[in-house]
C-alpha cells in the first residue's frame, strides 16, 4: 500500500513537472522576494568587477542517499555561477566533501565555462574535494575562504552544525555568506550565523532565481501544488479523525 | 589502408567533444536511474537495482582516490607557487602521503595506524567539535546585533528554554523547565516546525531528483 502510494506521488509529480514545464516554457516567471537569493544575484555581478572570487561550498552530501537532492540543487546553482563568473580575473572556486560530488563539481564547472565559450580558462584545481569527513571538509573550505581572496562564500548543499565554523571565518574575514542546507541542525546554525539564511525548500529555489531555465521555475510550481495537497490531506485527516470517520 | 589518425581525430571531435558523448551519457544515466527507481516498486528489478547500487559503491570508492589526487594536486600547486598558507599545504601533502604509505605497508589495523587515528585524527575532530560549541554560542549572542526581529527573539528564547531544560545540575533537572517547558517546546512546537521544514525539503529533493532522472539537469557529460 505504501509503495503504491509512493509510486502514485512519483507519477503525479513527474506528470505535473512535464506539463507545467511545457505550459510555461514561453512565459516569464515571477518569484517572491527571498533576500538571500537577491543578494546572491547581486553578488554574481559584483564579483567580476571587484577582482575577488566566489567560493561555492557544496557540502558533504553523498549522491547515493537522500542527501543527494541538495547536492544536485547545489550543482545546478554552480553551473549558472561558473558560467556567469568564468570571465572574471579571479575564477570561482568550488569545494565538496564527497568524492563523487567532487567529480561532478569539476564536470559542472567545466560545463559552465564551455557554455560561456571560454573552456580554455577552466582550471581543474578550482574544483576541489577538501576533506572526506564533515569537519575535515569544513577545515579545508575554511582555508579557501580565508586565504584565496574570496568575497562571498556560497554554501548550498548538505551541512550539519559544522557550518558554523565556516560561517565564523567568513564573519571574521568580512566575507559575505549565503547559506542553505537540507539538514535541520545546519539550517538553524546558518540562521544564527548569516544575515539572510535560506530555510527549508528555499534551497531548491536557487536555480530558478539564478535563471537556470523553465524546468526550475516549473519545479517551484510543482512543489507548491504538492505542498497544498499535503496541507489538504493533513487537515482532512485531522477532521476525519475528529469526526470519528477514520 | 585505414587512416587511423583521421578516425582518432573524428572520435575526439564527434564522440568525446561533441553532442554524441552528451547523448550517450544522458541515455546511460537515465536508464540506470530508471532501473534503480523501478527496483523500489517492482520485484523484477530488485536484483539489477542491487547490482547497479554495488557498482555505484565501487565507483564512489574509486572517486575517493580521484578526490585525494585532486587534493594533492591542489596543495602541491600551492607549495610550488609559494602561495599564502603554503606551509600548511606542504604539511597536508606530507601527512597524507605518509599515512597512505604506512597504511599500505602496515595495514589499517596495525598498532601504529591505530595510534595515528586515536592520537591525531580523533583529537583534531574533537577539538573542532569543542570550537564549534564556542562558535555557536558566539553566533547566538551576535544574532540580535545582526538581525533584530521577532523571529530572532523567538529563536533565542527557545534556545535558552531548551538549554535550561536540558542542563544537568548537581541537584537534578531545573524544575518546570526540564519537566514541563522543554518537552512542550521540543515535542510540540519544534517537532511540528521540523516536520514542516522536512516535508518542504523532501518535496524539493523529489522534484530535483526527477529533473536529473529526466535528463533536464545534467551535472555530467559537459554543457
Amino acid at each position: 500500500m505504501t509503495s503504491l502510494l509512493a509510486l502514485g506521488i512519483l507519477i503525479l509529480t513527474a506528470f505535473l513537472l512535464l506539463v507545467i514545464s511545457i505550459l510555461t516554457r514561453n512565459s516569464n516567471p515571477r518569484f517572491r522576494e527571498i533576500p538571500a537569493l537577491t543578494r546572491l544575484v547581486r553578488t554574481l555581478g559584483l564579483s567580476v568587477e571587484d577582482g575577488k572570487r566566489l567560493h561555492i561550498s557544496l557540502g558533504h552530501g553523498s549522491l547515493l542517499d537522500e542527501r543527494g537532492g541538495s547536492a544536485f540543487a547545489g550543482l545546478a546553482a554552480l553551473r549558472i555561477i561558473s558560467e556567469k563568473t568564468s570571465v572574471s580575473d579571479m575564477p570561482s572556486v568550488a569545494s565538496a566533501g564527497d568524492p563523487a560530488l567532487g567529480l561532478l563539481t569539476q564536470d559542472t564547472m567545466q560545463a559552465g565555462y564551455q557554455a560561456a565559450g571560454v573552456e580554455e580558462l577552466y582550471l581543474p584545481t578550482t574544483s576541489r574535494v577538501t576533506g572526506l569527513t564533515p569537519f575535515s571538509y569544513v577545515a579545508g573550505a575554511m582555508h579557501i575562504a580565508s586565504n584565496e581572496n574570496v568575497s562571498t562564500n556560497i554554501m548550498i548543499g548538505h551541512f550539519g552544525a559544522e557550518a558554523a565554523l565556516l560561517a565564523d571565518i567568513s564573519d571574521r574575514d568580512y566575507v559575505t555568506l549565503i547559506g542553505a542546507s537540507d539538514n535541520l541542525a545546519g539550517q538553524s546554525v546558518l540562521y544564527a550565523s548569516t544575515q539572510d539564511a535560506l530555510i527549508g525548500e528555499e534551497l531548491f529555489a536557487t536555480g530558478a532565481y539564478l535563471g537556470a531555465g523553465t524546468s526550475h521555475s516549473a519545479s517551484l510550481t510543482v512543489q507548491d501544488i504538492l505542498r497544498w495537497l499535503i496541507i489538504a490531506t493533513l487537515l482532512g485527516g485531522a477532521a476525519a479523525k475528529f469526526l470519528g470517520v477514520i | 589502408m585505414v587512416n587511423y589518425r583521421y578516425i582518432v581525430r573524428w572520435c575526439r571531435r564527434e564522440v568525446f567533444g561533441g553532442d554524441l558523448m552528451r547523448v550517450v551519457t544522458a541515455v546511460i544515466a537515465i536508464a540506470v536511474g530508471l532501473m534503480v527507481l523501478f527496483g523500489y516498486f517492482f520485484a523484477q528489478f530488485t536484483s539489477i537495482q542491487t547490482l547497479l547500487l554495488n557498482w555505484a559503491i565501487i565507483l564512489a570508492g574509486v572517486a575517493s582516490l580521484v578526490g585525494i589526487f585532486n587534493l594533492i594536486a591542489v596543495h602541491t600547486d600551492k607549495v610550488r607557487r609559494a602561495e599564502k598558507g603554503s606551509v600548511y599545504s606542504a604539511l597536508l601533502v606530507i601527512a597524507l602521503v605518509a599515512t597512505f604509505v604506512f597504511g599500505l605497508i602496515l595495514r589499517p589495523q596495525h598498532a601504529v595506524m591505530q595510534v595515528l587515528l586515536n592520537g591525531i585524527i580523533l583529537p583534531v575532530e574533537a577539538t573542532l567539535m569543542g570550537l564549534l560549541t564556542i562558535t555557536l554560542l558566539y553566533a547566538a549572542i551576535r544574532l540580535l546585533r545582526r538581525r533584530a526581529d521577532v523571529i530572532s527573539i523567538f529563536f533565542i528564547i527557545t534556545a535558552v528554554l531548551i538549554f535550561l531544560g536540558s542542563a544537568t545540575l548537581p541537584f537534578g533537572d531545573v524544575p518546570i523547565f526540564g519537566t514541563l517547558i522543554r518537552p512542550w517546546v521540543s515535542q510540540i512546537w519544534a517537532l511540528g516546525g521540523a516536520r514542516g521544514i522536512l516535508i518542504g525539503v523532501a518535496l524539493g529533493t523529489l522534484v530535483t531528483g526527477l529533473r536529473v532522472l529526466f535528463g533536464i539537469d545534467r551535472p555530467y557529460g559537459g554543457k
